[in-house]
Order: C-alpha cells, then structure tokens, then sequence
C-alpha cells in the first residue's frame, strides 16, 4: 500500500485483509490490477474528490494473507464480497482493473445486492473463443519484452526501477507476482463458469479498454461485454492494457459520467 | 562408493546455437529429424548396456520440450534397461511427481519395472526444473506441495498389501486403489530425492531414509548439503538416511590432453540457451529469492556456471576430468571436501561427445578409475528395508 491514505485490516473467514481508504463520499470499490500500480497513479485522486475509494489488496497480494487453500479467483471474489460485508458498504460502485476486474465480475456474478454499479477495465475472466483460442496472450511463455510491448501503447511507461525499492516494497512486487500466477496460471486467466453466470449481473455496467490493448484485445472486450446484460463497451485511444495509467484523462471521462 | 553412468539423451543436431534463442520449451521441432532421433536414441540405450557390462550402475531421468534432453519419459528407458541389461541398478532421477497427473499410474510403473529387473530398480522424485513447469503446464506455486502428497500416496500404495484404501488429497482423489504388481523389493524401492538449495526438503528426506541426490554444485554448496542431510537423520535418531550422491560431468582419457577435448564437449550441456521467462516462473522459488532476483542477487546455477572456466570448474568439483589416475584423485578429494558420499552419478556423455569416444572414457573409468574408489567408506550402505522404516 502507499501509504497515502488510511490503512487498516479486515477478517474474512480468518484471514486478514489488507484496505487503503482515500478521499470521502459515496463508496467506491477499486481492485487494482495484479501489479497494483493504481496505487502510485494520478486519477485515484481525481476519483477521492467526489468518493471514499475504498482499496482492498485481495489474498495474497500486497500485505494480505495468502492461505494454502486459497487458490482461484472464486475465493478472491468471495472474500472481497466479505470485506464488503465487514464495512457494511451499500450502494456500492465497484472498478475493478485487469486481475480486479475479473474479481469485480466474480463478485457482481455472485452477488448484487449491495452493488449500485460495476466497472471492468481490460478485464480477464471469461474464455470467449474455442479450444485452440489464444484468447488471451500467454504472458508467461512470452518474451519480457514481448509482455511489455504487449501491455502498454508505450512499453517505456511500463519500466520500474526496482534498485529505487525497499524490501518490503520489493517483496510485494515478488508476492504480487507468485500470487497472480497461483491463481491465474490454469485455467488460464478465466474461470470456465464465469461465463455461464455473467446473465445474474443486474446492475449498470460498463466495460472500458485500451485500444492498443495486445494481452487482452479488444475483441476480447467486446465479447467479455456480450455476456453481461444491457453491458456498454468504451475504447481508450491510444492506450494498452492499463488505460487509467496510459491516458488517466481520456480514462476519466469515459468513466465519470458512468459513476456519477 | 557405487557409481553410476548418466546421460540425458541429448538432441545436438540443431542450427548453429548463435542462430537460436532458446533450447527448451519452444525450439521448433522442425528442428527434430525422428531419422536421427532413432539413431541417437539406439545409440543412448547401447552405451547404457555396455555400462551395464562394464559393471557401471545405470542412471536416467526425463525431461520435456527440450534438445538437452530427447528422453521424455523416464519409465520407458527404465523398463527397456530392465529387460536388456542384467546386472546394475537402475534408477530413475526421478519422476517428475509435481508434474504428472497421476502419482498411482507412476506407483504402477515402477511396480512393474521393479519385477521384471529383478528388484534392481531405484526410484527418484523429483518436483521437476523451472523449464519443467510449461511443459507440464502445472501451477508453479504448488509443486513442493504436490510432490510430498504424491510421494506420500504412492509409498502408502505400495506398502497397502492388504485391503484397497481410498485417497481424498488436495491434489488427487482416487477409490479403491490397490497395486497389481506390487514392488519386487519389500517393503519397496529404494527412494531418491534430489535438491539443491531447499534444506528443509533435504531434511525431510533424510528423515525419510531417502537418498539425496544433487548435481553440478561448487563443493562448498555440495558440502552444506550434505551435513543438513547427515544433520537431519542424526537428530531425528532415526537409523535411516538412505546416502548421498552427486553429480559432476566427467570424462576419463588416457592422456591429460585427450581428456580436456572430451570434457570441454560435456560443457555443451552446461551452455544449453533458454529464453528468460522460462528459468524462474513465478513461485517456483520462495518471495525472498525473487527479491534478490529484483536485485539482480540471484541468478541460478546454470547461469552462474556458464561464464566459469573448466579449470575453475574442475577445481570446484563440478568437472571430473584426466588420466585414470588423476580422475580417481579427483574424486577422493571431492569426497574429502564434502564430508563423504555414497553415489558419484557421472553424466559422461553430454552434447556432441560421440560413441566411441563415450564408450572409450567410461570403459577407462570402469577398469582403472572404479577399483581406486569402490571401497571408499559409504555414510550408510543400500538397504532398503532399513530405509524405509
């Protein structure tokens, strides 16, 4: 976590939760990507004016817990509907990035009743294409390189000088990573239900991508969009995969009239 | 000191190596001619047997989606070597237990190989090479978990004589498993870890009466290895603690000079080029490895290994290579160094180090380099019975 706003745990079935909360209002519910570079980001800021940004570090990924039997993406979505349960949050607008973004559906898939609105940024989760599909690209058979160029419109924004880390912000950037894979690595980046469950998603959703997005494409996003009832789909020229970091303003106002 | 001959059945007729970047997990296998295949895969099984005949003990493994290594399955040498040879042990480096789906199929392998060798068989787990992972496409986070439950359900396979039992773990769930063959040797087969920085599993395994196994590591590294083997099965007061092995590259030549060019081909096996996402998948070593990797601390071992010189590596005991005389000097000093070890498992063909010359260094080991170390005080002798109690 950054540090820059209140840090506190919460317990979900014993293990212990990471939260940052930011700014006042309305809650809103961001799960960052698997990397977690929202929390270094501008447009959480932007965001804080109008809303409590409430932001939980699933198991396993910053200073949560990460138990054996903790394994999949079901887990996660199930533990986050717990910390919502431990805030008594209601009425709740929820953006999820990447790996959160599959968490958010996971979630809104289960259970709506607290959820006001849904939001899934260049998402995984869903399996759209046949068996030798490669829906989504296999970041861990690529090139460095190759992921990077892949990632971002411009793969030098994606650099990070790991020499200007401490430790403890080094062994997060290590559990983020080795977490990711324990959840993610097979199936690969979707849970084969999912798609079969997305028609119980009731609230307002919007999907938005980065059009130079190259791990999971924009036809991806589409498709992903189909599957959620009255879904809205919205491009970010010029960005890849995390559009909120590429281009925060042509993000912003995409997603402001959304959440407003 | 038993010894035992190696090879992993290398593929090294590829593109000029400039010309490739990577020899595991994605080289073409365009680049496979199964014509040449064939050959090399005779020819390996040959040098096997007339090791068998030199009274050399005999040593496989598998690998997978690699040119280092055409042997993909490691029960199938084992089973043909069961049959055509008649006198050494054979042991298998192991089996990739995290990998494989299915640890009873595996219990039933070596059951079956064990009877028709004769009870010559060994039986190594492994949790396989980072490489390993992609191939296998298992989840790089668990295979120390999945390696334990494995072994724990194949060995009380094995030993269930009586009545079927049913398995419910976090990894495989089977009903009514009951082993038809069940091992040659009773309780079973000797059991063979391998390791190279994880203490506590080289514990683990010596509380168990396994033989530990590592390969290729300076003798300093070798050294704490093996007291935390020795260390473990002292303090458990257990009487197991199956032995020690290791594995160096070695070549033996009637000149100083012939035996430097044979060596200098092994090296080919310690220069093998594999892409970067492939040597360290994500969990595959604990966070704070990965922290020093950020670092930039923590490279590995074949990467460490690479830039040394064979005079470096010959002094570090990762290289065995001379005259009879000198190579069985060697050898005394490693075990000196290392506190003593049972099993010097020598990878004597490696790369393009051809038959004859194969068959001419480990016939010279065989009849002038064997004598001089045979009798070299073993930590504890094979008994498989004692082991596994």
């Amino acid at each position: 976590m950054s540090g820059r706003g209140q840090i506190s745990t919460v317990k979900s079935g014993g293990v212990s939760i990471e939260i940052e909360r930011r700014g006042s209002g309305r809650p809103l519910l961001l799960l960052c990507g698997e990397e977690q570079l929202e929390l270094e980001a501008g447009f959480i800021d932007e965001l804080a004016k109008n809303f409590e940004v409430i932001l939980p570090s699933p198991a396993g990924f910053g200073h949560s817990d990460r138990p054996d039997w903790v394994s999949n993406v079901d887990d996660l979505s199930y533990m986050m509907l717990d910390v919502m349960d431990a805030l008594s949050l209601k009425d709740v607008t929820i953006v999820g990035f990447s790996l959160g973004g599959w968490i958010a559906a996971e979630m809104a898939s289960k259970n709506t009743s607290n959820i006001s609105r849904l939001v899934l940024v260049d998402a995984y989760g869903v399996k759209v294409g046949g068996p030798f599909d490669r829906d989504i690209m296999d970041i861990w058979t690529s090139h460095p390189s190759a992921v990077a160029a892949a990632k971002w419109a411009d793969a030098e924004k994606g650099k990070r000088d790991f020499s200007q880390m401490n430790d403890d912000q080094l062994t997060i950037v290590a559990r983020n990573m080795e977490s990711f894979a324990r959840f993610c690595w097979d199936p690969y980046m979707h849970n084969p239900k999912l798609r079969q469950r997305l028609h119980r998603v009731n609230v307002p959703t919007l999907l938005i991508w980065g059009d130079k997005d190259a791990i999971t494409s924009p036809a991806y996003g589409e498709a992903y969009a189909k599957l959620i009832p009255g879904a809205k789909f919205s491009l970010v020229p010029g960005a890849g995969h995390y559009p909120h970091i590429e281009k925060p303003d042509a993000f912003l106002s995409v997603l402001k009239p959304f959440i407003a | 000191m038993y010894a035992w001959h190696f090879t992993e059945m290398p593929y090294p007729n590829l593109p000029p190596l400039e010309s490739l970047s990577t020899m595991r997990v994605s080289l073409a296998n365009k680049h496979f001619d199964p014509k040449i295949g064939a050959d090399l895969y005779n020819r390996y099984l040959d040098e096997y047997m007339i090791a068998d005949d030199l009274g050399l003990n005999l040593l496989c493994n598998e690998h997978h989606q690699t040119a280092t290594c055409i042997d993909v399955a490691a029960p199938l040498t084992a089973a043909i070597l069961a049959r055509q040879t008649s006198k050494g042990r054979i042991c298998i480096l192991g089996n990739p237990i995290a990998n494989r789906g299915d640890p009873i199929r595996i219990a039933e392998e070596m059951a079956m190989i064990d009877c028709i060798s004769r009870g010559r068989l060994d039986v190594g787990f492994v949790r396989g090479v980072p490489y390993e992972i992609f191939a296998a496409n298992s989840n790089p986070t668990q295979t120390v978990e999945r390696l334990w439950e494995g072994i724990d359900l194949v060995t009380k396979a094995w030993g269930a004589v009586d009545e079927p039992f049913n398995f419910e773990g976090k990894f495989t769930h089977r009903r009514a498993i009951n082993l038809w063959p069940r091992p040659y040797q009773t309780p079973h087969p000797g059991i063979w870890m391998t390791g190279s920085s994880d203490l506590e599993n080289i514990k683990k395994a010596a509380a168990r009466g396994y033989v530990f196994a590592t390969f290729l590591q300076p003798h300093t590294k070798v050294k704490w290895m093996f007291d935390g083997y020795r260390s473990a099965y002292q303090d458990t007061g257990l009487p197991g603690g199956g032995g020690t092995a290791y594995m160096p590259l070695v070549f033996t030549a009637e000149t100083e000079e012939e035996a430097e060019k044979g060596a200098r081909e092994l090296t080919w096996y310690l220069n093998a080029k594999t892409e970067p996402q492939y040597r360290n998948p994500p969990g595959y070593v604990p966070v704070d490895f990965n922290v020093n990797a950020l670092k930039g601390t923590f490279t590995g071992r074949t990467d460490a290994m690479r830039a040394k010189s064979m005079e470096f590596l010959k002094e570090e005991g990762v290289m065995v290579y001379g005259t009879p005389d000198s190579v069985a000097k060697q050898i005394k000093r490693l075990y000196d160094l290392v506190g003593g070890f049972d099993h010097l498992l020598m990878m004597q063909q490696a790369g393009w180090l051809d038959h004859k010359r194969t068959v001419s260094s480990m016939s010279l080991f065989a009849k002038e380099v064997y004598p001089q170390i045979r009798d070299l005080a073993r930590t504890k002798p094979l008994n498989t019975k004692v082991a596994a109690e």
